[in-house]
């Protein structure tokens, strides 16, 4: 609840407005306080730290005017025994007689309200403090900040699922529709697959019929086959920006397996939730899991041969490769392959999912669809945790 | 064309392929894994490589290489391989020519 003082000592709770016209009378008043810009469209309630800058930057240059006390209306707890005089005045003001109310003397009650008073300045001075102590911090960040985008563009790295936010960072650097068309989508996807989880979540606990259910892991199916086709786009447009998985949280990052997670570990993800399972579907499952892991290898090593030959190619002597044109053409051709490796790595996890799905009863499969989405989304809660751990002192 | 077909009956499993291609190489290494010898020829070694890259897509490869053949018959491209192996119907047809381990 927010009270206002009169000069009487009276308070009574007023609205918003009121609370603006009447401060910004007694402002008008004191003759040595500064005017502020008040915008009269934001409510004013609690304490704004924000809003108080205006006026220390006036302060700070008109530095024969120290404005000690803010003009803030303090939120007052209803509790509260002492209320906190919320008429501003300049402590530097010699007592005018518009202050003193005529000639009254002072008496118990104007000798409390100005040590509430000198209080109330004390505290806003401390507040003062802190908070440009906070922007001097925030200044620094920001700087630092400033120079890690400097860095990341001349390196063409898409900023977007960084802790940066992505959706205004859009211009810098190399810009890349496709690119950027796929940042935006995936950010859709993600919500959407948010959204997808807490639906399945819901109708399993609510044991809705098989059939609804079926509806909603085919729709939890054909979502992440949407996402592969995504990708399929995005790998024309930049491979490396996929590669790379800079447009995924960093928790999710580190499992980067030629752009995504492993289908096999996929399948480790989801088993202890879709148990009991039928003899022949756990055979049907090993051979899936066996089938999988081979691929995934005969892929690794097929990209391991990539890295080799190119470094190979590259370390050698242009005369060697037959000119340096000739050289730069064979290895534009190898990096060419790459998008197939991330192609022919979506095809393995879609496969892997389709099979799961024929293989699974619609409930396991539910169940199944529910544990990955989970388990992404609680790695990118970690990815949050872990950026926002507190930096320790250098 | 000829030849393409000819080469393909030559053996049980046969791949076309590029010494430079890492994709045929890994799907290579994937027979290997099945314990299968197959068949590789190179076409960026064979003097009528290009003739035969394109008796290759006219025959429905999207990418000429890695084609497989299995009977003499075209499986495909990796994409055919990885979904048959993932499916659970490669190793039946590789079967005959698995190696004892």
């Amino acid at each position: 609840m927010v009270l206002a003082f009169d000069r009487n000592g009276y308070s009574n709770p007023i609205s918003q407005r009121e609370m603006q016209t009447t401060k910004r009378r007694f402002i008008s008043e004191s003759e040595h306080v500064v005017r502020a810009q008040f915008t009269t469209s934001r409510p004013m309630g609690i304490y704004e730290p924000f809003r108080q800058v205006p006026m220390w930057k006036n302060t700070f240059e008109n530095d024969h005017i120290l404005f000690a006390s803010t003009s803030t209306i303090v939120d007052v707890e209803p509790n509260q025994e002492n209320k906190v005089d919320v008429i501003s005045r300049a402590s530097t003001a010699p007592p005018s007689s518009n202050e003193q109310e005529g000639n009254k003397p002072l008496d118990d009650k104007v000798q409390r309200r100005l040590a509430q008073n000198r209080e109330a300045a004390r505290k806003s001075r401390l507040r003062k403090k802190a908070y440009v102590q906070q922007l001097e911090t925030s200044r620094l960040k920001l700087a630092q900040i400033e120079q890690e985008l400097d860095r990341a563009r001349k390196q063409g790295v898409y900023l977007g699922s960084t802790s940066l936010s992505s959706s205004h960072i859009g211009n810098f650097g190399t810009l890349n529709s496709g690119i950027t068309t796929f940042e935006m989508e995936y950010g859709y996807w993600v919500e959407e697959q948010h959204r997808q989880n807490s639906e399945l979540r819901n109708a399993l606990q609510a044991r809705v019929t098989d059939v609804e259910l079926s509806m909603l892991v085919e729709s939890g199916l054909n979502h992440y086959y949407n996402l592969f086709r995504l990708k399929e786009d995005a790998a024309k447009s930049d491979i490396f920006y996929l590669m790379s998985g800079i447009w995924r949280t960093s928790a999710e990052r580190f499992f980067l397996w030629i752009g995504g997670f492993r289908p096999s570990e996929l399948l480790n993800v989801v088993m202890p939730h879709i148990e009991p399972l039928s003899d022949q579907q756990v055979a049907k499952v090993n051979t899936l899991r066996q089938s999988s892991q081979q691929a995934e290898d005969a892929l690794t090593q097929g990209i391991d041969k990539l890295h080799q030959t190119l470094a190979l190619s590259m370390a050698s002597d242009p005369m060697s490769e037959g000119g340096y044109d000739c050289q730069m053409a064979s290895a534009v051709e190898k990096l060419e392959a790459l998008e197939s490796f991330v192609n022919q790595a979506d095809h393995l996890r879609q496969q892997t999912m389709r099979h799961m799905s024929r293989i699974l009863t619609t409930h396991q499969a539910a169940r199944a669809l529910l544990a990955l989405g989970e388990f992404f989304h609680r790695l990118q809660a970690l990815s949050s945790l872990w950026a926002a751990r507190p930096c320790e002192p250098a | 064309m000829e030849k393409v077909m000819r080469l393909a009956s030559e053996k049980g499993v046969v791949i076309f392929s590029k010494s430079s291609c890492c994709l045929c190489y890994a799907v290579k290494i994937l027979f290997q894994e099945l314990r299968v010898n197959p068949g590789v020829y190179e076409l960026d070694q064979d003097p009528e490589g290009r003739e035969m890259e394109k008796a290759l897509t006219r025959l429905g490869c999207n990418a000429p290489v890695p084609a497989v053949f299995i009977d003499g018959k075209l499986v495909g491209s990796t994409n055919e391989v990885m979904s048959l192996h993932l499916s659970g119907n490669l190793i039946p047809l590789l079967k005959p020519y698995q190696n004892l381990s």
